[in-house]
This record gives structure tokens, C-alpha cells and sequence, in this order.
């Protein structure tokens, strides 16, 4: 396998301090678990899954605990054996509110995984898909997209490229890099699974250049895999991340507006998704549990934790030794640029978590909005060519149709704007509710059609 | 809705949860020292007449800012520190010996009517500095074009031209030209002299070393990009340079063009004044080249009163930003080319 340098940098981004120092060399560890887990039904995108179990049954790790309930869902497993004690209504990292089952654990290795595939290479394409729409597998990079539906693409989509996701441009957050230098060759298994499956004949690994040992670990592991494959090394820059930028990055192809990937032939999956994939097929392990960043200047050691889905922020805080200097003032699930600000420590983990990230007082501005200065630096900074200072006027001033008309649908809310705004105008707030309006409209027009 | 009792809670808000660490204050305070070696200039060049004029503009924007918002009901806004550089920048523009009393008018006027009106910092159409300056000029236009002789005018050899009732460099060429005499003969000395600062003008327009000093920091922070003044010098070059090579007799070399007249100032630290100026760097070539022809025509065509046009030039060109920023926005991502 080769490594390139990416051959194309897409216009805007930002370079924020990244502080991945902190938790970066910190290699993965478990945790001591909690009394109870809280497992929330809505760990993807899409309809929550249905609670299959009732209180007082006894689960297994494994056992699945909450159904598929629509073609967009996905399963949810049990992630520690024990019993349950409640379906009761959680506040996820997002602030909705979602079901969840609540089990009090016991030790006990009793599992109660799939059959592992131990010759996967001679399962049909029908098979892998089942065993990882039944694994509960979706994109573990934040959005939760069922994977399932990533990689069966409609007939007349033909993909023809596989791009692995390791870039991890979001400060601080370190779960996918710590895979990659543990866990490449599980993640080499799953691609090749992916890629076998979409019959894509080229496949990239894309990673930033401020992870030179997950580079070094990667072109190892991926050593030896047959056809077109490289490792594309980008250059620092937020958001590389984010699917549209990074299969420009990638391949120089820009997703169409209103489009998907699999509209330039691309299918991109998190490196962490491909470790998932590979642990359900060979293994027969479903989703359960993840990497996440416990980090930030309010922690006191930052770590990278595999905890199982539904422990609570308190413990995971509570294995990283407490806080650092007193109360946090802002606790954030994901990184600073996009993760959601928790209310409270009960707030219980969940597939796309992949960091918990703490701030002191100091780190936390507090900021009054004052007028635009038309300085255009968030039109500088806008990966999506946006002009956010209109966007956000228009959508101030409730012209939600003003705003649609200068393409509010396209900001992918990565917050760049926002964080080279020396006005401090809240762009990004300013940008959810004008899409919230729009999205609204168009399901009520919907509603009315049908 | 059922949730669990929580008694401590954390601070929620929007995302992103972290900031470049930029401000409003921040920009003004480094247009502010970059304004500094051009002040230093004026003072060497003007002496206390440049003190004079620069404390009183500051003054009185300050104060009309902060009346201003007072009586409106609204923030105060003096610490965005943009009041002091409408202050500086009006100063800036003004002849060394203007009485001061029509410099404080002048001054409530940029804050109060260009500026406060609108709706304050962000929503003003002109750059409040050069539509006092404009307001002066008819309304005080005796005292307005009143300079002191440096010298550099006998040193060109136009001594037909009276150096302290009518003339700065440009003026001088217009006056020489229109009495019948030659073209003045810009050696490298005098040209020199122009880049110092040596020569009749408004305080701080004179010296474009100081004010080039001031621009290259400018960039270094960020604060500006190259595109508003490079395409409004480079257009001004070009222009001259043709008149120049077409009718070398009757049109004033170029690098005189660039070196008097402000034009240094106006497009470093007017043109650029954010507020005033396109968002999209497509937008702010367009607004740039179009200050340089507008600057240019109004230098050049025969009957024009004004023979700087800069000041003007930059409000045309403010009037027709939104236009500009409504053309000119980028392609979005993903638009099928
Ligand atoms: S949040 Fe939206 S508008 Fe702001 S930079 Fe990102 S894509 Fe552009
Ligand atoms: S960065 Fe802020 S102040 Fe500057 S143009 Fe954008 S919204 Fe306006």
C-alpha cells in the first residue's frame, strides 16, 4: 500500500488548538463499571429502538434488548449481563429525551453474541449485511447513520470507492486515533469486509498529518491488501472530517448540493465503524461498547476509556480520578466544536459518543453577541462556501425563505463561522433554527400532500 | 416527561463550545497601531497643529458616541474602541491648519449622522471618517483646502502655483497645467519626498512609508487582506501608466498618482474598513478596482473640482457594497459547475 499526500485541500477551515496532547498517548483501558447501566433506545439517527425486554428479565451481554423499529433504526444490545430494572426516560447527550433500559449488572461471563463468521470471505453480500444491520452497527464518527443502509446502496449508485474516516478533526478527541494505533488490523478486517460488500475497487484510509503514529500503525497493518489502496495523509485543517470535505479531500469530487456521498461513488466510514463490522462478523460481537475520550483542562487524568453503552459520564469521570481544580463549568459529550454542552453527569453513553469532554471556568467564555462587522472571516472560514453573516441576518430578522434562497441548507453546522466570529455572533445557533423552520415547513407541507 | 431529579447542572449552550480568541476591540485596537507611524509622521511633519486635530476628533467621537447610544437606550459601545479610529481617520483627513471647532463639528457629524443613525458599529452604509470628510467639504470648503508650504512644490519647479492657498501634489500639477506651464519635472528627490511624507496635504496622509508600515501590519495580523488595496493600487497604477504612455506631456506619471492624494491611506485604511467594504474576496477585488477607475476618472477628467477623489471614490463605492455582496457570492459547495 501506498501513502499520498491529498492531492486537494478544500477552500475555508480553521485551525483551532487542538490539545490532543492530553489524552493522546494514553493507550486504551476499561473502566470499573458501574451498579446500573442505562442503555438508551436512540443511539443512531433515525426511529429509537423498541425495548424488547421487560423489568426483571435477565440479560446477558449480548442480548438484545431493544428492536430495529423502522427501515432507518437500529438494534441495541445489552452490553453487560445482569438484570433489568426499568424502562425508564433518559436525557441523552443531545438533550432529548429517549427510552432506556436500565440494568443493574452482575459478574458473570455468560455471553450471548451472534456465531461468529470465521470464513467470512465465502458469506454472501446478503449475509454480511444482515449480521451487521443485526449487530446494531452504525457510523460511529457522530452522525449514527445506520451502516447497513451506508452499504447497500440503491442499484444505480455503483460506488467505487471506499474512504476509512481516521482524520478525527474535532480538538482534543482521541478515540479513533488510539484504534487506529491499537486496533488496525480489526479496522484493515472491516474495510475489507465494507469493501467486499460495495464491490469497490479502490479503498483510502484518510488521516490528518498530527497523527504520525496512527499513520505509521495503519500503513503497517494495511500492508499487503490487494488492488487500489492507499493511505491518504490530509493536512491538519478542520473540518476534514466531515464526509463532503473529506471525499474532496480525497478524490476531488464534491458531493452535489442536496446530495449524498454515494452521488460521487463514495461511501465513507469511521475507522471505529470498521473495527465494529470486523468484531461482528469474525467474532460475532455486537455493538456494545466504544472508545471515548475522557479529556479536557477539568479532568484529572485524561484517558481513553472502552466503556460499555449506557454507563453514566459520573463514572467515566470517576475512573480519570475526579475533576481537575474543582467544578467544571461546561461538560460537553464530543468535541468543542460540535459536541453537545450536558446538563448533568447522568447523562448515560451511547454509540456516537466518542468523547466527554471537561472545561474549567477558564476555558468557558461567556460572550454577548454584538452587530456584524461584515469583517468576512466566517465566509472565509465556511468549508461550504456560505456567506454565515447573511445567513444569520436573514434568519434573525425571521426571513427563513431569504435564507433557504442563499443555501442555509447546505451549512453542515461544523461551527467554523462561529469560532472566527469577533462579534461573537451565535452563527450556528442562528443557522439550527433557520434549518428547524425550513425542516418543519417541509414536513408540514409534506403532511398536507399526503 | 419524567426525568431524573438533577441538583447541580452545567452550563448548556450551542455549539461550538470554543473560540479563536478574536474581538471587535481587538481589530480596532490593532488598526489603531497600525494608525501609529502614520500619527508619529504627521506629528514630525505638522507639529502640534496634528496634535490639535488628531485629540479633538477623538474626543468628540468618543463623547458623541457615548451620548449617542445613551440617549438611544442602547449599549454602550465607546469600548469597541471604533469611535477613537472614525476620530483618528477623520483627523487624518484634514488640513493642518483647519480650526478646531469645524474639526469637532465634523467629528459629531461622522458619529452622529454616518454612523449612530444607522443603527451604530455594523450597519452604517458609509465609513462615518470620509462622509464627515465630504460633509466639510462643501460645508467648510475655504478652511478645507487651506495647506502649508513644504516646500516640495518649489522643489518640482511650479512656481507659478501658490503653495498654500491651492495646492497638493496633484493640485499643483492640475494648476501648473491649467496656467499654460510645463509639466512639473518629479525628479527622484521629489518622488522621494512624496514617500517620506515632505509635502502639503491633510496629517496623515502625507507620509505613505508610515502609512505603509502601518498596512504591512495590517496584514500580518490578518486584520485586512491584500485585496481591497492591491486592487485598488494596482488599478490606479495601471490606469496612470497608460495615461501616462499615451500623453506623457499632459498626464502625471504614475508614481506620483500613487504617492499623493491619499491614496495610500484611503486604500489601506478606508477602503478596508470592514463595515463599509464587500465580505467575499471576489467582492472586495470588484470593490477595490472600482474605487481605483472612480478615483481615477474623478482625477483626471479636466473640469473636476477635486483633484484627490479618493474620499469620494470610497463612498461611491460604499454605497454599491450591498450590491457588490449580493453578486458576488461564492459558489456554494457542491453547485454543479
Ligand atoms: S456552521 Fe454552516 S455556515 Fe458556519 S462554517 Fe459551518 S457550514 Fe458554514
Ligand atoms: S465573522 Fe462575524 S462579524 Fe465577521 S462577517 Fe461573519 S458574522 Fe459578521
Amino acid at each position: 500500500m501506498q501513502t499520498i499526500k491529498s492531492p486537494y485541500n478544500f477552500k475555508g477551515g480553521i485551525h483551532p488548538a487542538y490539545h490532543k496532547e492530553l489524552a493522546s498517548g494514553s493507550a486504551i483501558q476499561g473502566l470499573p463499571l458501574p451498579a446500573t447501566l442505562s442503555v438508551p433506545m436512540s443511539q443512531h439517527l433515525g426511529a429509537p429502538a423498541k425495548p424488547c425486554v421487560k423489568a426483571g428479565d435477565e440479560v446477558k451481554k449480548g442480548t438484545l434488548i431493544g428492536a430495529q423499529a423502522g427501515f432507518i433504526s437500529a438494534p441495541v444490545h445489552a452490553p453487560v449481563a445482569g438484570k433489568v430494572n426499568a424502562i425508564a426516560e433518559v436525557l441523552t447527550a443531545s438533550g432529548r429525551p429517549c427510552q432506556a433500559v436500565v440494568i443493574e449488572r452482575v459478574e458473570s461471563d455468560e455471553t450471548d453474541f451472534m456465531q461468529p463468521m470465521t470464513n467470512w470471505q465465502s458469506r454472501s453480500k446478503d449475509e454480511l449485511l444482515a449480521r451487521i444491520s443485526e449487530a446494531g452497527i452504525v457510523g460511529m464518527g457522530g452522525a449514527g447513520f445506520p451502516t447497513k443502509i451506508k452499504l447497500s446502496p440503491p442499484m444505480d449508485k455503483p460506488i467505487d470507492t471506499l474512504i476509512l474516516n481516521g482524520a478525527e478533526c474535532e480538538p482534543y478527541l482521541t478515540s479513533d486515533h488510539r484504534m487506529m494505533v491499537e486496533h488496525a488490523r480489526e479496522i484493515r478486517l472491516g474495510a475489507e469486509i465494507a469493501r467486499s460488500i460495495l464491490g469497490a475497487k479502490t479503498l483510502r484510509i484518510a488521516i490528518e498529518d498530527n497523527k504520525p503514529d496512527a499513520i505509521a500503525a495503519v500503513e503497517k497493518a494495511f500492508e499487503g491488501v490487494a488492488g487500489d489502496v492507499a493511505l491518504t495523509v490530509l493536512r491538519t485543517s478542520y473540518p476534514h472530517g466531515s464526509e463532503k470535505q473529506q471525499i474532496y479531500a480525497v478524490t476531488g469530487r464534491e458531493v452535489p448540493r442536496g446530495g449524498l456521498p454515494m452521488d460521487t461513488g463514495c461511501v465513507v466510514e469511521n475507522v471505529s465503524t470498521a473495527f465494529a463490522i470486523s468484531e461482528a462478523v469474525v467474532k460475532g460481537i455486537p455493538l456494545i461498547q466504544r472508545v471515548i475520550t475522557v479529556t479536557g483542562d477539568a479532568v484529572q487524568n485524561p484517558a481513553n476509556l472502552m466503556a460499555p453503552f449506557g454507563t453514566s459520564y459520573q463514572s467515566l469521570i470517576d475512573a480519570c480520578g475526579g475533576f481537575r481544580g474543582g467544578r467544571p463549568a461546561k461538560v460537553i459529550s464530543g468535541g468543542p466544536m460540535m459536541g453537545f454542552a450536558v446538563s448533568s453527569l447522568a447523562t448515560p453513553t451511547g454509540k456516537t459518543a466518542s468523547g466527554v469532554l471537561l472545561l474549567s471556568p477558564g476555558r468557558v467564555s461567556q460572550y454577548t453577541s454584538q452587530a456584524c462587522i461584515s469583517c468576512g472571516r466566517c465566509v472565509d472560514a465556511c468549508p461550504m462556501r456560505l456567506i454565515p453573516s447573511e445567513l444569520s441576518q436573514f434568519v434573525e430578522a425571521d426571513d427563513i425563505e431569504g435564507a433557504e434562497g442563499i443555501a442555509l441548507m447546505d451549512c453542515i453546522e461544523c461551527g467554523s463561522c462561529a469560532f472566527v466570529c469577533p462579534a461573537h455572533r451565535p452563527l450556528v445557533q442562528h443557522m439550527r433554527r433557520g434549518k428547524a423552520c425550513i425542516m418543519a415547513q417541509r414536513a408540514a407541507a409534506k403532511a398536507k400532500r399526503d | 416527561m419524567k426525568v431524573e431529579n438533577q441538583t447541580e447542572l452545567f452550563l448548556v449552550s450551542s455549539s461550538p463550545h470554543t473560540h479563536i480568541g478574536s474581538s471587535v476591540e481587538r481589530i480596532m485596537l490593532d488598526v489603531l497601531i497600525a494608525l501609529a507611524p502614520a500619527f508619529a509622521a504627521s506629528l514630525y511633519f505638522f507639529g502640534v497643529d496634528a496634535l490639535r486635530l488628531t485629540a479633538t476628533c477623538v474626543a468628540t467621537c468618543l463623547l458623541a458616541e457615548w451620548l449617542c447610544r445613551k440617549a438611544m437606550g442602547r449599549t454602550n459601545t465607546i469600548s469597541d474602541l471604533s469611535a477613537i479610529v472614525t476620530g483618528v481617520l477623520l483627523a487624518f483627513n484634514l488640513p493642518p491648519s483647519l480650526p478646531t471647532w469645524m474639526a469637532a463639528a465634523g467629528s459629531l457629524f461622522a458619529i452622529t449622522i454616518c454612523k449612530q443613525i444607522f443603527g451604530g458599529i455594523g450597519y452604517n452604509v458609509f465609513n462615518p471618517a470620509l462622509a464627515a470628510r465630504a460633509f466639510m467639504l462643501i460645508s467648510f470648503t475655504g478652511a478645507m483646502t487651506v495647506w502649508s508650504n513644504s516646500g516640495w512644490i518649489a522643489s518640482v519647479g511650479a512656481s507659478t502655483v501658490d503653495a498654500t492657498t491651492v495646492a497638493t501634489p496633484l493640485g499643483v500639477v492640475k494648476e501648473a497645467l491649467k496656467a499654460g506651464a510645463a509639466m512639473p519635472n518629479f525628479t527622484g528627490a521629489a518622488v522621494m519626498q512624496l514617500f517620506t511624507g515632505k509635502i502639503n496635504g491633510c496629517i496623515g496622509e502625507t507620509s505613505a512609508l508610515a502609512l505603509l508600515l502601518g498596512a504591512a501590519y495590517l496584514l500580518w495580523r490578518k486584520v485586512i487582506t491584500w485585496h481591497i488595496p492591491g486592487a485598488y493600487i494596482g488599478t490606479v497604477f495601471i490606469y496612470a501608466s497608460i495615461l501616462h504612455l499615451v500623453a506623457p506631456e499632459a498626464s502625471v506619471p504614475p508614481q506620483i498618482h500613487l504617492l499623493s492624494g491619499g491614496l495610500i491611506l484611503g486604500a489601506c485604511f478606508m477602503a478596508t474598513d470592514m463595515v463599509t467594504s464587500p465580505v467575499t474576496r471576489k467582492g472586495m477585488l470588484i470593490f477595490g478596482v472600482g474605487c481605483g477607475i472612480i478615483t481615477m476618472l474623478i482625477r483626471t477628467v479636466k473640469s473636476g473640482a477635486y483633484p484627490e477623489g479618493v474620499s469620494f471614490a470610497i463612498l461611491l463605492m460604499n454605497a454599491i457594497t450591498p450590491l457588490i455582496n449580493r453578486g458576488c457570492r461564492n459558489k456554494v459547495f457542491g453547485t454543479k459547475s
